[in-house]
């Protein structure tokens, strides 16, 4: 035992000082944002936390949002920062959310901060659906572009339009909430069992469909605008379509998790998500903010867009969730691929 | 059957034994004495339960019930690293990636002894058994034999006091079998180890053993020198089983007396009661012939119990190198045919051939008379 | 001599142990314990989860209405006895899922939401939960609400049990059409697989055709990959920009083609290994007896190599069917809209959060799994009686026109396997496929994709060290354990069970009930949750049964005598088994952790519901780039897969040599 204290004490003080020379706190972090932006944001926030290291969780939004829900009684997770509002207004329902009003939460856009007391989220930017549409290969099989929604049921697509699953993608969720809000929902489902009729398949995430669509895999994707965008500007032969009768959208957000063990660095971190800077940051991806008056305008980001986001109601899309991922997995899921 | 030796107490006792496996018996109330210093050979058919009372007295697979003392310790219910012995296998279990060398130093570590006592004692074993240069090799590069020595080796290298060998020859080939025999036998009289042989072979057990226990169906059918159990058997199983035996059903008179075929003839006293079926048994070279020239030349040819003399035809003629066996049919045995070993001589004094017709006699004092096998 | 038939009665002899048979029979215990920790009592998690149900309870809230002037008069109306009243509901409808809620209006049938009538809403119990919006409301405080609000109230459902979930699962025909897709895609890709690996075998075992040699490593090559892998190569090969899609005449590759042309290249090692080990101890005297009898060879064929090699035949296609209808990875990737059941146990778990059908769709996918397994384990007994036989092994003949026919086969075959190979490792040095075909390494890095980046690869590495090294002493310890401890037979027996089991449980399963047990807070074992320490376990576990079954081979070929000589030496029996068993089976020992390590690499299944972000993993990147839509990079990561399980099949054939010579040298003469 003596033998064990000798050497044990003092490296116990080495360990101590050491973790006390970098003062380090580690946030667990669950996201959905785009894995290429994640290395940016964590540089932008570091620099002004040089303390708090964040360890990104990261995935598609259905995944996250699941994986939350799973460790409800045994959260992982200190903050999530970048997932869809609709998931974390499920999350606040369940009570998994810390409510917290960051410092400057006045300077944002009322619609972008949950409508509580004491706000238990606030929203970063807008994510907003768009069509991908490959001019190469929409030529080689003899497409014309479709400039609205109702176009894409044309039978001219047959076969040739991806859209991701709205079960596990937060895009196709949005997609798909907006098609009932706009439609009404018997006019949804109808639109939904024409379009059904021409998609080639539905895949797991929401930016695979613009993937697909810019490696000329498929002509037409159904996605959103950044990563179109970002596709574009990769070099693919792509044109972002914004469909007429106007575009699904949701908001990316950050919460903290209720128990996280530290409370006060989640707390700085989610304060730096609501600053000028970080909306700044988000803009290089994003045309709509949180903040306004910051966005500038986004290299290929399709015009009109911001006209075209249509009023979304976030409760009707949060309580209806369930059931509407119900019947369209009873409508659509596991049905043979079409043919095409 | 607890014949003591001289310092009066026996080295093993097995007192009681029973081994059960499910609703099968393999052993039935064993009880037996092993003096100190003594080769006791167990000696039965495959599934007598020899094996199975050899394991038992080393602990490896324990009995069901009953005692087991050795140098007057109970030893009943103790692993067999508590107990005090060695032990060789019909496979040698030789550890094969170990040279001789260690193998037989694995017993002697961690023993207190030195390393150059190790060596020492390794050196001197390996003479012993006659290998003194193969100490570096391994052994799949050694004969049968001489893996059967070293397995012999390591288990007397710690001075055990009991020496249990598990049809230690039978995985040889005859030749060898037969020499290793005698060195095994040579070895154990110089060490003076008590030493518990299981075997099949009899002719083993006949060479080597200072006294033989005949097992079957789990039970002790005699225990007995080598002698013993081959003059005077206990049980026509033994009788059978040991060496080549005439079986002739026959009916007990009085005691001394036996009816074979049609006639009575005089035999061993027996306690059979008048009439009783039996079985009058006789070994073939116990067989006496008669006739000119029946003894060597100036010998008289003496029938000594006339009943028992009577004629045979000589059915057929088998020559075995040392000796000739012949099958002689009788009238007296209707359709069964007796066995009888001629020396050589004999047969040319009496000039026997096939068909001819001969008179013999069966010695007294050799008829044996059983009770059939399956009234036991 | 007593003549006794019957044991007598008393106390039957209970043997002393040895401090080797305590240590032994602790040994054992901590190694059972061990495997019912890890499988036992996960796959009970799982099985009880699944008949894990949600239901509204109506008559857990109170309402009370007030009239228009906003005064409540008293009356308490729960909505059970509204719907008793109005028949809004009827049984069913109150099944529900964890997530599912249900508004309160539509039991007041004159409700409006401009009205001045309000409302006051609480829960009977403290178990109770409703929500108003996105409000949880706990606890039985009145809570009062106006129209307009009382609009937003949503009832929560409360655990119930039962079968409710199976019969929605098979009211669902999105749910168990997967059942038939499943066992679909398992017949053909078995029939297929089977059928190109006997040819392949035969032609290395009967014919005297050139490069066997290397025709038996192309064999062995899919093994060393994920399963995803095939399907990232036929994407390229053809999806709609495919090299040669024209080759599917129009057919789409997403779906059951791919999944089948997948299966056949992953599952067609496994299958050779198995056939080719039955025809190689075919009897040559069967042969010679043929030709004696002028039978033809396309007789002799039917009457004595297919009977010689059946059982190889059988069980080799009850591991393809096995291996295809649990796997997960290549229906992901190829499968298009065809469902089939592992994808639907993630598609439900990760996509819906619906764990309670991920367990019934488990249970569904296990008894399949575990029929094949048994009928396999059957079939592999007699195949051992066969291989005791005496027989002289067979000595192929020249015969030119039918060697380059079986050639010809062979190197239609392993263009196949390299083909694929070479595909994914184009693909993953093309800088924008199919439109700047220029090289670069653009998709080499990693750390800009989704799954974790480079140090996903190192994740990997880490894991199939561990498992390989860990694995091997948990698991040859134990097999020695059980196959040369004395007594403690009821032991043995349950040990060795526990042992078969985990290759009858998919690994989508055991991963799944991974979840349900390890995360659970009230679990004392719950602190390995997220950590490399449950994935190295749930590997390990998942691969347990052949690395036990390899051990016990090997020592069941060591003699039974080895422990009881020992014994009579007095010498310990740890140093027995470090002095000579470990030594003696060393070969097996390596065998196992190769093994080990190559499935750690290449596992996708299990560790798919269980990694961390500090524990992303190569495989699982494979999976998630793929799924971003990243498929070059997905190739890129697969491939690095690939070099580094063949780098370590190199390393282990250097190691086993190295290793032989030493500790093998009794074997040469």
């Amino acid at each position: 035992m003596k033998l064990t204290k000798t050497w044990a004490a003092p490296l116990f003080a080495s360990v101590l000082a050491a973790t006390a020379a970098q003062a380090e706190t580690e946030l667990t972090v669950y996201t959905a944002i785009e894995a290429e932006d994640l290395a940016r944001y964590a540089e932008t926030f570091n620099a002004h936390h040089p303390d708090i290291k964040v360890n990104w969780v990261r995935d598609s939004t259905g995944v996250v949002t699941a994986k939350l829900l799973a460790e409800r009684d045994n959260p992982q997770a200190d903050v999530v920062w970048g997932l869809a509002a609709t998931s974390l207004l499920l999350l606040k329902s369940e009570g998994m959310l810390e409510p917290y009003a960051p410092a400057g939460v006045e300077m944002l856009d009322p619609k972008f901060v949950d409508a509580g007391d004491t706000p238990t989220w606030v929203g970063m930017d807008a994510w907003v659906a768009s069509v991908c549409y490959n001019t190469i290969e929409a030529e080689k099989a003899g497409l014309t572009p479709p400039t609205s929604w109702k176009d894409l049921t044309n039978e001219m697509y047959k076969g040739h339009v991806i859209m991701p699953n709205p079960n596990s993608s937060g895009t196709g969720f949005l997609d798909v909430s907006s098609w009932l809000q706009m439609f009404g929902e018997e006019g949804g489902w109808e639109y939904m069992d024409a379009l059904h009729e021409n998609i080639a398949r539905y895949t797991h995430s929401g930016s695979k469909p613009c993937k697909l669509a810019a490696a000329g895999e498929i002509p037409i994707g159904v996605s959103f605008a950044f990563r179109g965008a970002k596709s574009k500007a990769d070099g693919a032969p792509l044109e972002i379509i914004v469909p007429s009768e106007g575009v699904g959208w949701d908001m990316e957000a950050t919460a903290i998790v209720a128990g996280t063990d530290d409370l006060e660095a989640a707390q700085k971190l989610v304060d730096f998500t609501v600053t000028k800077e970080a909306m700044e940051m988000y803009n290089s991806g994003y045309a709509v903010v949180a903040m306004p008056g910051v966005a500038k305008p986004v290299k290929f980001f399709p015009e009109g867009l911001l006209d075209a986001m249509i009023a979304n109601d976030f409760e009707f899309a949060a309580n209806n969730r369930a059931s509407i991922l119900e019947e369209w997995q009873k409508r659509y899921d596991g049905k043979s691929e079409p043919k095409g | 059957m607890t014949e003591t030796t001289a310092n009066g107490q026996p080295y093993l006792r097995i007192e009681g034994l029973w081994k059960a496996f499910g609703d099968f018996l393999a052993l039935k109330d064993i009880s037996l004495d092993i003096h100190d210093g003594e080769f006791v050979c167990f000696l039965g058919p495959s599934g007598c339960g020899k094996t199975t009372l050899l394991r038992a007295i080393a602990g490896l697979d324990l009995q069901t019930k009953g005692q087991v003392t050795q140098a007057k310790k109970d030893i009943s219910d103790l692993p067999p690293s508590a107990r005090d012995f060695g032990i060789v296998f019909q496979s040698y279990a030789l550890f094969p990636n170990l040279t001789i060398k260690k193998n037989i130093a694995f017993g002697l570590e961690n023993t207190g002894r030195s390393k150059p006592e190790v060596e020492a004692r390794v050196t001197e074993l390996l003479d012993l058994v006659g290998l003194p240069d193969q100490g570096a090799k391994y052994p799949a590069q050694l004969s049968g034999g001489q893996q059967q020595r070293i397995a012999l080796a390591r288990a007397i290298a710690t001075n055990p006091g009991l020496l249990l060998l598990d049809e230690p020859l039978s995985a040889l080939d005859a030749k060898v079998r037969v020499h290793l025999r005698h060195e095994i036998k040579e070895l154990q009289r110089k060490l003076g180890v008590t030493t518990v042989m299981v075997t099949h072979d009899q002719e083993e057990a006949l060479s080597m053993a200072d006294r033989i226990v005949v097992m079957n169906h789990g039970v002790i059918e005699q225990v007995g020198s080598p002698t013993d159990v081959y003059r005077e058997p206990a049980t026509l199983f033994v009788a059978d089983f040991i060496g080549e035996m005439n079986q002739i059903p026959a009916t007990a008179g009085a005691s001394g007396r036996v009816t074979v075929g049609t006639s009575e003839m005089i035999c061993k006293p027996h306690d059979f009661g008048n009439n009783a079926p039996v079985i009058a048994a006789i070994r073939p070279e116990d067989v006496i012939p008669h006739g000119d020239g029946a003894r060597s030349p100036g010998g008289e040819d003496v029938i000594a119990t006339p009943e028992n003399a009577f004629e045979v035809t000589v059915d057929e003629m088998e020559f075995l190198g040392s000796f000739w066996r012949c099958r002689l049919a009788s009238e007296r045995f209707g359709e069964e045919e007796l066995i009888a070993d001629f020396s050589i001589n004999a047969v040319r004094r009496l000039e026997l051939a096939t068909n001819k017709t001969m008179i013999i006699e069966l010695p007294e004092d050799r008829l044996m008379v059983f009770a059939p096998e399956d009234a036991r | 001599m007593t003549d006794a038939t019957a044991l007598p009665d008393g106390p039957v002899i209970k043997g002393r142990l040895s401090r080797d048979d305590v240590i032994m029979r602790l040994g054992m215990v901590v190694i059972a314990i061990y495997l019912v920790a890890t499988m036992v009592l996960p796959l009970w998690a799982m099985l009880s989860k699944s008949f894990s149900t949600f239901k509204f309870d109506l008559s857990g809230y109170e309402i009370q209405v007030s009239d228009e002037a906003g005064s409540f008069e008293g009356t308490i109306l729960t909505p059970a006895e509204l719907n008793a009243e109005l028949g809004v509901l009827e049984l069913g409808d109150l099944d529900a899922g964890s997530d599912s809620r249900m508004g309160l209006t539509q039991f007041f049938p004159d409700f409006s939401f401009r009205s001045p009538v309000m409302y006051r809403v609480r829960n009977t119990t403290d178990a109770g939960r409703f929500l108003v919006g996105s409000e949880l409301k706990t606890g039985t405080e009145w809570i009062e609400l106006d129209s307009n609000t009382f609009r937003r109230v949503q009832m929560r459902p409360v655990k119930s049990t039962g079968l409710g979930n199976f019969v929605s699962y098979f009211s669902t025909p999105a749910l168990f059409n997967s059942i038939k897709n499943s066992l679909m895609i398992a017949v053909i890709s078995t029939v297929i697989t089977v059928t190109l690996a006997f040819w392949f075998a035969y032609a290395l075992n009967r014919s005297c055709m050139r490069f066997k040699g290397a025709f038996r490593l192309v064999a062995m090559a899919p093994i060393l990959v994920p399963s995803l892998l095939p399907g990232i190569a036929l994407v390229y090969l053809f999806g709609n920009q495919g090299m040669i899609k024209e080759l599917l005449f129009g057919a789409s590759i997403y779906g059951p083609i791919g999944i089948v042309i997948g299966s056949v290249f992953f599952t067609f090692p496994h299958a050779f290994i198995i056939i080719s080990t039955a025809l190689a101890i075919s009897d040559a005297r069967l042969y010679e007896a043929a030709v004696s009898l002028r039978s033809t060879p396309w007789r002799t064929f039917w009457t004595v190599t297919i009977p010689g090699a059946r059982y190889g035949l059988i069980s080799a296609a009850f591991v393809v069917f096995n291996l295809v209808i649990t796997d997960f990875g290549l229906p992901k990737v190829i499968g298009g809209q065809f469902n089939v059941l592992a994808v639907d146990i993630y598609k439900q778990v990760i996509g819906q959060q619906n764990f309670e059908m991920g367990a019934v769709v488990s249970v569904v996918l296990v008894v399949p799994a575990i029929l094949a397994f048994a009928i396999d384990r059957l079939v592999q007994s007699k195949q051992v009686a066969l291989l005791s036989a005496r027989s002289v092994p067979y000595q192929p003949t020249t015969n030119r026109k039918a060697d380059n026919i079986f050639l010809g086969y062979c190197v239609l075959v392993a263009v196949f396997i390299v083909g694929m190979l070479a595909v994914c490792q184009f693909a993953a040095l093309i800088k924008f496929w199919p439109y700047d075909l220029s090289f670069s390494l653009k998709n080499y890095e990693f750390d800009r994709m989704d799954g974790g980046g480079w140090g996903s690869y190192f994740n990997s590495i880490k894991l199939a060290l561990l498992t390989a090294v860990i694995g091997t002493c948990v698991i040859f310890f134990g097999a020695y354990l059980v196959e040369k401890s004395n007594g403690f037979k009821t032991g043995r027996a349950i040990f060795q069970m526990f042992a078969m089991l985990p290759m009858a449980i998919p690994g989508m399963v055991l991963g799944l009930a991974y979840i349900f047990f390890f995360n659970n807070p009230a679990n004392p074992l719950n602190f390995i949750y997220g950590t490399m320490a449950i994935l190295v376990i749930c590997t390990v576990t998942h691969f347990y049964t052949v690395s036990h079954l390899t051990a016990v081979t090997a020592l069941k070929q060591m003699d039974r005598e080895f422990e009881s000589v020992s014994a009579s030496l007095k010498q310990p029996t740890m140093k027995l088994f470090s002095r000579v068993t470990v030594p003696v089976c060393m070969p097996a020992i390596l065998d196992i952790s190769i093994y080990l390590f190559v499935n750690a690499m290449t596992t996708v299944s299990a560790v798919v519901f269980l990694y961390s972000p500090k524990t992303t993993l190569a495989s699982i990147a494979v999976l998630n780039m793929d799924d971003a839509g990243d498929i070059a990079p997905a190739a890129a990561m697969g491939m690095m897969i690939f070099y580094t399980n063949a780098a370590a099949r190199i390393i282990h054939l250097i190691l086993s040599k190295g290793v032989l010579t030493r500790t093998q040298a009794w074997r040469t003469r």
